[in-house]
């Protein structure tokens, strides 16, 4: 056991991970079973441990923001769920079924999208080109710009992304905020049922973070389940419905974002507890969590 | 952001949501047009002229300063020797153009992968060779299985050094300079085996000695630049009537028009000049080179295959980013192999075309410098070595500014020393122009 948790973390993690706690499920407000459900997936590299032991129910319609300090496991665990790596132990539920992902390719066959602000898109091709990037239209065998244009254009029309000019602008001059904008509606377009984004904020400016946040929150409105990774308090309340905190590779916390506050984060982030939510009200709503999961 | 909603659901109609942007974005969307289609972005002349301008501040300025700069260096070498525009020179320079043309458009698929291609110049060679050995036996080849030939060999050539890219993961540059080194060798190998201990192939064949020796007749060269600027009259026309039939924003009607003209004029000049006697004494020489539609319907079938299929795209966003095409789910290392492949074909093209302009093929063509020509032609074309970023007409024109400084130079008596070093200035000077624009479109 390398990573050198805490007795504190470990027995709050053992309160947020243990099943025992079924009773109490009025917390969660989704009635529908969770889209994504995580069990006991852990993920080790040689003898490191970067994820022990994580249980997370993500619902539809529902922003959950991963919080967690540098090398807690956020990227770990969303790199398990988008299928760029396969936990060790545990397993994955898709709509309540168990999957394994062996590429990115599967995970957004099940409609997994994860949008990195870096990675996603191709600076020298416009908008449209970029949103339809493997997915081109063809008309008597030829692209079919006249559609792809159309349907780019619907599909920011829809997630009311307004700032950009035009949809055949090339994404290299397009801003931050506008360039994560594109990167999501890519990824809403491809008919994803879960949006992961890492650091979606980050390196943004006022204006295009608001962009970005209320983009997240429409994504949730219209159905989405969405993941976000931020280091950013102040967006994470913004926006999450739910707020999942891990601090060295376990999940010390999840529960509503109501259930938590600025200094609650902080102290599960820095030490893996916190004494500002009292041990019951924690169990409580950490056991509510994972409540409706034990129900599958 | 509300009112950004708002504002969003009134104007999709020209692009989403122009009045709706926030005053602080005002900047970046100035900034962001610059580098964008104008056909696909302005509706009105004055709206088209101010966002070509600050494309062409930019550096995506498509064929414009290329054909401002081949336009400078004719001049220049009018000003020095009257002979320069006379028929029979400019036919001669189209002749010498049309290999350097094809080799540059064999490069651009590569390049455009931000990979390289240092083998083109004897993958030609040796292309032209097998095509010319078939000709030349004592029971030979029709012609064209003979080019089938010469061309599935180079093509070959660029999928064998494709497949070690991407298969192994070596670095094209290596594989292709291995591929230059064994390319050489196979040269003087194959060519001392087919010619005898020259080595030297005579091409024989009427065919292809036409290529680059015959000529249309006058009124075929007329009908043929009619029919092809009245096709691509009727592209644009069909393409922007579409656009704008699903409220999409279509270039100005005035600017389609003018696209137009320049396109006939074009057309009018190269006839022209073709039609014009060339022949010496009492000889009567007229007519197009055939080489000029033989090179026009490759660029014309490069350019499709670059713009409006799947696989060009591919090759865009491959060079763009590959890691975001990757993930969209583009098979890289097929569409890899498969530019490679088209790389190696059309190097063959153009060693039919540089055989049939010597009237043979020799063990002392010198592939290394030929490769050096077609980069260069692509890179004063405007193609980035970084990938992602240029066209075949690019090529084309940039090969005609490297075949100009040759024939001209050469009709300035100087030798080979000037040419080298005058190609060498415009080839910086095309990478300056880029590198600076880049640079000042980053600082917008």
């Amino acid at each position: 056991m390398v990573a050198p948790g805490t007795p504190d973390g470990v027995r709050s993690a053992e309160a947020g991970g243990a099943p025992s706690g079924a009773g109490s499920a009025q917390a969660d407000p989704a009635t529908s079973p969770p889209l994504l459900r995580l069990r006991g997936v852990g993920k080790h590299f040689g003898p490191v441990h970067a994820l022990i032991d994580v249980d997370l129910d993500v619902p539809v319609g529902q922003v959950t923001a991963l919080v967690g300090d540098n090398g807690a496991g956020k990227t770990t665990l969303i790199k398990c769920v988008a299928g760029i790596w396969q936990p060790t132990t545990g397993e994955v539920l898709w709509d309540g079924a168990s999957v394994r992902m062996h590429s990115p390719k599967d995970a957004s066959d099940l409609g997994i999208a994860a949008v990195y602000q870096d990675l996603a898109l191709c600076d020298n091709l416009d908008i449209v080109q970029n949103m339809m990037l493997g997915h081109e239209r063809l008309r008597h065998g030829f692209l079919d710009e006249i559609s792809m244009e159309l349907t780019a254009k619907q599909t920011l029309t829809d997630l009311a992304v307004t700032t950009v000019r035009s949809v055949r602008q090339v994404v290299g001059s397009l801003s931050g905020g506008q360039r994560q904008s594109v990167a999501v509606a890519k990824a809403v377009m491809a008919e994803a049922k879960l949006v992961i984004m890492d650091e979606p904020t980050a390196a943004l400016g006022v204006s295009q973070t608001e962009l970005v946040l209320s983009l997240i929150s429409r994504l949730a409105d219209r159905g989405h389940a969405v993941i976000v990774i931020s280091h950013n308090l102040n967006d994470v309340f913004r926006v999450a419905d739910r707020i999942a905190v891990l601090y060295l590779g376990r999940l010390v916390a999840v529960g509503p974002a109501s259930e938590f506050d600025r200094q609650s984060i902080v102290d599960l982030m820095t030490t893996g507890t916190s004494s500002r939510r009292s041990a019951d009200s924690a169990a409580a709503g950490e056991s509510g969590g994972v409540s409706s999961g034990s129900e599958g | 952001m509300t009112s950004a909603e708002n504002d969003g659901a009134g104007q999709k109609q020209t692009a989403v949501g122009l009045a709706g942007e926030p005053p602080a974005d005002a900047d970046t969307a100035q900034a962001a047009l610059s580098s964008s289609a104008p056909a696909l972005l302005a509706d009105s002349f004055g709206e088209y002229t101010k966002i070509w301008f600050r494309r062409v501040r930019s550096g995506e300025s498509g064929a414009l300063p290329v054909v401002i700069g081949l336009i400078a260096i004719i001049v220049f070498f009018q000003v020095r020797s009257s002979l320069f525009l006379s028929a029979g020179n400019l036919v001669n320079l189209i002749t010498q153009a049309a290999w350097i043309v094809t080799l540059g458009m064999a490069e651009v698929f590569v390049l455009l992968l931000g990979e390289i291609d240092l083998s083109v110049g004897y993958t030609a060679a040796n292309g032209a060779v097998v095509t010319l050995w078939m000709l030349s036996l004592s029971h030979p080849y029709p012609w064209w299985v003979a080019v089938l030939a010469g061309l599935a060999f180079s093509a070959a050539w660029g999928a064998a050094q494709g497949l070690l890219v991407t298969k192994l993961g070596l670095p094209s540059f290596v594989v292709t300079l291995a591929g230059l080194l064994g390319g050489a060798g196979l040269l003087l190998y194959l060519a001392n085996l087919a010619g005898g201990t020259g080595g030297t192939i005579r091409l024989n064949d009427p065919v292809l000695s036409a290529i680059e020796g015959g000529s249309l007749s006058p009124v075929a060269g007329w009908i043929v630049m009619i029919v092809a600027v009245a096709l691509g009259a009727l592209f644009m026309l069909v393409r922007d009537g579409r656009r704008r039939r699903s409220n999409l924003a279509a270039p100005p009607i005035s600017i389609t028009i003018l696209k137009v003209v320049l396109m006939g004029i074009a057309g009018v000049v190269v006839v022209v000049i073709g039609n014009t006697n060339r022949g010496v004494g009492f000889t009567v020489l007229r007519g197009v080179p055939w080489v000029v539609p033989v090179v026009l319907v490759v660029l014309v079938a490069w350019t499709i295959l670059l713009s409006r299929v799947r696989f060009g795209r591919y090759v865009y966003a491959i060079g763009g980013n590959a890691e975001a095409a990757r993930r969209a789910g583009i098979n890289l290392s097929r569409i890899r192999v498969v530019a490679f492949t088209l790389c190696g074909l059309t190097a063959g093209m153009s060693g039919i075309i540089y055989a049939s302009n010597l009237g043979s093929i020799s063990n002392n063509v010198n592939g290394g410098q030929n490769v050096l020509y077609a980069v260069a032609a692509a890179v004063i074309g405007g193609t980035s070595l970084f990938g992602g970023r240029g066209r075949m007409l690019g090529a084309v024109l940039g090969g005609l500014i490297v075949a100009v400084i040759y024939n001209g130079l050469l009709l300035l008596g100087l030798g080979a020393a000037a040419q080298e070093m005058w190609t060498a200035l415009v080839l910086l000077a095309a990478a300056i122009v880029d590198t600076l624009a880049r640079r000042g479109n980053a600082h917008t």
